[in-house]
C-alpha cells in the first residue's frame, strides 16, 4: 500500500521585501496510513508553512513551492493547477486549524459547512449531505447532533467548534489529515478529549495524521514519529520513543531541557540562549550554529540529515552528534 | 422574527415622540414672536393678535403641546402659511418623486457599487482596483450640482437622450417618467456607488483574509464559491450598515439634485418653505423626515436580522 502522503525535497520560498528567500528547505518525509507524524518546533520554524505548502494554500505572490514533490494518496499535487488542486483538497486531504473560534464561517450553519464539501466532492444532494453531516457530528461526539445541524458557530463552545472542524475535515474520508496546533486554543481537559477523538478516528479510518505542535507532551502521547524543525530545516527525525530517550540534535536537546516537567523543580528550566535568526540573516551551513554549545568549524557547511549507525530510522542534521553516535 | 419586529417598533415610538417634542420646542424657542416673524415689522397689532389666535400661540404651553401632538398623531400638520393648503397635501404630492429618486439611486448604487467593490478587492492594486478608486473618488468629491450639470450637458443637451427639465410627469406615462428619472437617479446614485464600492472593497479584503475563508479553501471549494458564499456573505453586514446610514443622508441630499434637474420633491419643498418662512410647512417637513429616518432604521435592523445570524431575532 502506498503512503498516504509523501513529500520529497519540499522547498518553500517567501517573498520578503521583494526578495524570494527559502523559508522551508528540502523537507522530505513519508506518512503511512494510520500513522501520526508530529512536526515540532518553535514559532516561525516553518512547520505551518510546510503544512500550507502540502495543502497548496500558499498565498499567491507571497509564497511558492520552489522545489520538491508532493504526492497525496498516490496523486502528485505539486505543479497542479489551482482547479485540479481544489479536487484534492478537502477530498484526499483535510486540514484542521489552531483557531476554532475563527475558522468557521459565522453566517453559515455548521450542518451546511460540514455538508458543503460532500456536495462539492461527492456530488451528494443537499438532503443526503445533511444526513451525512448529522452522522459526522455524532461521530465527533457532538451531543444532540440532529438538533444542532442548523445552529451557527457562535452557539458552540471552542471545544465543540473544534469537533465541527474535525467533522468538516474528515467529511470526505481523506487519507491524510493535517492538524495544525489543533488543541493550542483549548482548555486542558478539552484538549485531551479532542486528541482522544482524533486518535480513535485515526484507528477506525486508517487516517494518516500530520500533527503540528509545539507541545512535546502531546507528541509523546499521540505520535509514533517526530520531526523537529528549526529555521526551515528538519534537524532531527525519528521514532518517538528513541527521540525522547536519546535526542541527538543540540536543538532538540535544548528544546527538551526548556520544557517544564512535573518530576523536576522549575528552577531547572533552561531557556535556549539567543534568538532565531531572521530569514535575511540566516547563517550558511547549520542554521542553529549561532546558538549551539557544540559549534565547531565544520558547522559552516550545511550538514546533511545523517542516519545514526545504531538506529538508521533516527536522523540528525548535526556533524558533531552524528559522529558521537558512531 | 415577528417578536423582533414588534420590539423594534416599540423602540421606535419613544424616538419619534422625542423628535416631535424637539420640533415643538425648536419652533417655540426661535427668538421673537413667530407671528411677528411671519407678518414682518409692518404688521398691525390686530393682525398679530389674529395670527397668534389662529396658530394657537395665545394658549398655555402645555395646551399647545397637547394640541400639536394630537394633530400630528392624526396626520394633521396644519395649513401652509404661504399657500394655505394643508401641509400634508403638499407633502403627499411630491413624496412619490422623492421616494422613487431615492430607491432608483439606491438600486444604481448596489448594482454598480457592490460588484465593483468585489472586483476591486480581487485584483488589489490591479486595473479594477484603480477603476474603483477613481469612481469612488469622483462620486465623493464631485458636488451634486457639478456632476448634475455635466450630465445635463452631455446626455440631455448634446445627445438629447433625456429631458433637460424633469418636471412632474404623471404615472400614466411610465416611459417618460422613467426617462425623467434616469439622470437625477444617476447623479444621486453616484454617491451611493462611491460609498458602496469602498465598503465592499475593504470588507472583501478583510473577509478574504479571515480564517474561515482559509477553511473553505482547505475544503477544496472553488474560488467563485469561496468569494461569494464564504467571503461576500460576511460583507453583507457592513453593506447593510452603509445603506442604512446613507439612505437617510441620501434623502436629505436630494435637494441639490432636485434643483439642478428642476424636479419636484421634499428637498425643493424644504428650500421653498425656508425662503418664504413657512413655519408650519417646516414643522411638518421636520416630522416627515424624522419619520422616514425612523422607518429606514427599522428596515435596517430588519435586514441585519436576515444577514447576520448572530443578531437575535427572537
Amino acid at each position: 500500500m502506498s503512503a498516504a502522503l509523501s513529500v520529497e525535497g519540499l522547498t518553500t520560498s517567501l517573498r520578503i521585501d521583494g526578495v524570494w528567500r527559502d523559508a522551508v528547505r528540502d523537507v522530505s518525509f513519508e506518512l503511512a496510513r494510520g500513522e501520526t507524524l508530529a512536526l515540532v518546533g518553535e514559532s516561525g520554524c516553518g512547520k505551518s508553512l510546510t503544512a500550507m505548502t502540502v495543502m497548496g494554500l500558499l498565498p499567491a505572490g507571497v509564497g511558492r513551492l520552489s522545489a520538491g514533490r508532493i504526492v497525496i494518496d498516490g496523486v502528485e499535487t505539486s505543479g497542479l493547477a489551482e482547479a485540479q488542486l481544489e479536487k484534492v483538497r478537502g477530498d484526499a486531504i483535510g486540514m484542521i486549524f489552531q483557531e476554532p473560534m475563527t475558522s468557521l464561517n459565522p453566517v453559515l450553519t455548521v450542518g451546511f459547512q460540514i455538508a458543503e464539501s460532500l456536495i462539492q466532492h461527492r456530488g451528494l444532494s443537499r438532503r443526503q449531505a445533511r444526513e451525512r453531516a448529522r452522522e459526522l457530528m455524532e461521530l465527533v461526539r457532538i451531543p444532540a447532533a440532529a438538533q444542532r445541524l442548523d445552529s451557527y458557530p457562535h452557539q458552540f463552545s471552542g471545544g465543540m467548534r473544534q469537533r465541527v472542524m474535525i467533522a468538516l475535515a474528515i467529511a470526505c474520508e481523506p487519507k491524510v489529515l493535517i492538524a495544525d496546533e489543533p488543541t493550542t486554543a483549548l482548555d486542558v481537559t478539552v484538549q485531551a478529549q479532542v486528541l482522544d477523538l482524533l486518535g480513535s478516528l485515526q484507528r477506525d479510518k486508517g487516517l494518516g495524521v500530520l500533527l503540528i505542535t509545539h507541545n512535546l507532551g502531546v507528541v509523546a502521547t499521540n505520535a509514533q514519529r517526530v520531526m523537529v524543525m528549526y529555521g526551515g530545516d528538519v534537524v532531527e527525525s525519528g521514532e518517538v520513543g528513541a527521540f525522547f530517550a536519546n535526542p541527538r540534535h543540540p536543538y532538540s536537546r535544548a528544546l527538551l531541557a526548556a520544557m517544564p516537567r512535573v518530576d523536576r523543580p522549575t528552577a531547572d528550566l533552561s531557556p535556549i540562549p539567543g534568538q532565531v535568526p531572521t530569514l535575511a540573516d540566516m547563517p550558511e551551513g547549520c542554521r542553529f550554529q549561532s546558538r549551539c554549545p557544540l559549534r565547531e568549524e565544520a558547522c559552516a557547511r550545511r550538514p546533511p540529515l545523517t542516519p545514526l549507525r545504531d538506529d538508521p530510522r533516527h536522523l540528525t542534521r548535526c556533524v558533531v552528534t552524528a559522529r558521537e553516535a558512531s | 422574527m415577528i417578536a423582533y419586529l414588534a420590539k423594534r417598533l416599540l423602540l421606535a415610538a419613544p424616538t419619534l415622540l422625542a423628535v416631535l417634542t424637539l420640533v415643538f420646542v425648536l419652533v417655540r424657542i426661535v427668538p421673537g414672536d413667530p407671528a411677528f416673524v411671519i407678518l414682518g415689522d409692518q404688521a398691525t397689532p390686530q393682525a398679530l393678535a389674529e395670527l397668534r389666535g389662529r396658530l394657537g400661540l395665545d394658549q398655555p404651553l402645555w395646551r399647545q403641546y397637547a394640541a400639536f401632538m394630537s394633530d400630528v398623531l392624526t396626520g394633521d400638520f396644519g395649513r401652509s402659511l404661504v399657500t394655505n393648503r394643508p401641509v400634508m397635501t403638499d407633502v403627499l404630492a411630491v413624496l412619490p418623486y422623492t421616494i422613487e429618486l431615492t430607491i432608483a439611486s439606491l438600486i444604481i448604487g448596489v448594482v454598480f457599487g457592490v460588484p465593483l467593490g468585489v472586483w476591486a478587492a480581487r485584483s488589489r492594486d490591479g486595473f479594477a482596483d484603480w477603476v474603483a478608486r477613481i469612481v469612488s473618488l469622483a462620486g465623493l468629491s464631485f458636488p451634486a450640482f457639478v456632476s448634475g450639470i455635466m450630465m445635463l450637458i452631455a446626455f440631455a443637451i448634446h445627445f438629447r437622450w433625456f429631458p433637460v427639465i424633469s418636471k412632474g410627469v404623471p404615472l400614466t406615462d411610465p416611459v417618460e417618467r422613467l426617462r425623467s428619472l434616469a439622470l437625477p437617479a444617476l447623479n444621486l446614485g453616484l454617491i451611493m456607488v462611491a460609498y458602496l464600492t469602498r465598503v465592499t472593497r475593504s470588507g472583501m479584503l478583510k473577509a478574504m483574509s479571515e480564517d474561515y475563508v482559509r477553511t473553505a479553501r482547505a475544503k477544496g471549494m472553488p474560488t467563485t464559491i469561496v468569494i461569494w458564499r464564504h467571503g461576500f456573505r460576511n460583507v453583507l453586514i457592513p453593506i447593510v450598515t452603509v445603506i442604512g446610514l446613507y439612505l437617510g443622508v441620501l434623502i436629505g441630499n436630494s435637494v441639490l439634485t432636485e434643483i439642478v434637474f428642476n424636479r419636484p420633491g421634499l428637498g425643493k419643498l424644504i428650500i421653498g418653505a425656508l425662503e418664504k418662512r413657512d413655519y408650519t410647512m417646516l414643522q411638518g417637513l421636520m416630522v416627515i423626515y424624522a419619520f422616514i429616518i425612523v422607518v429606514v432604521n427599522l428596515l435596517t435592523d430588519l435586514a441585519y436580522g436576515l444577514v447576520d445570524p448572530r443578531v437575535k431575532t427572537t
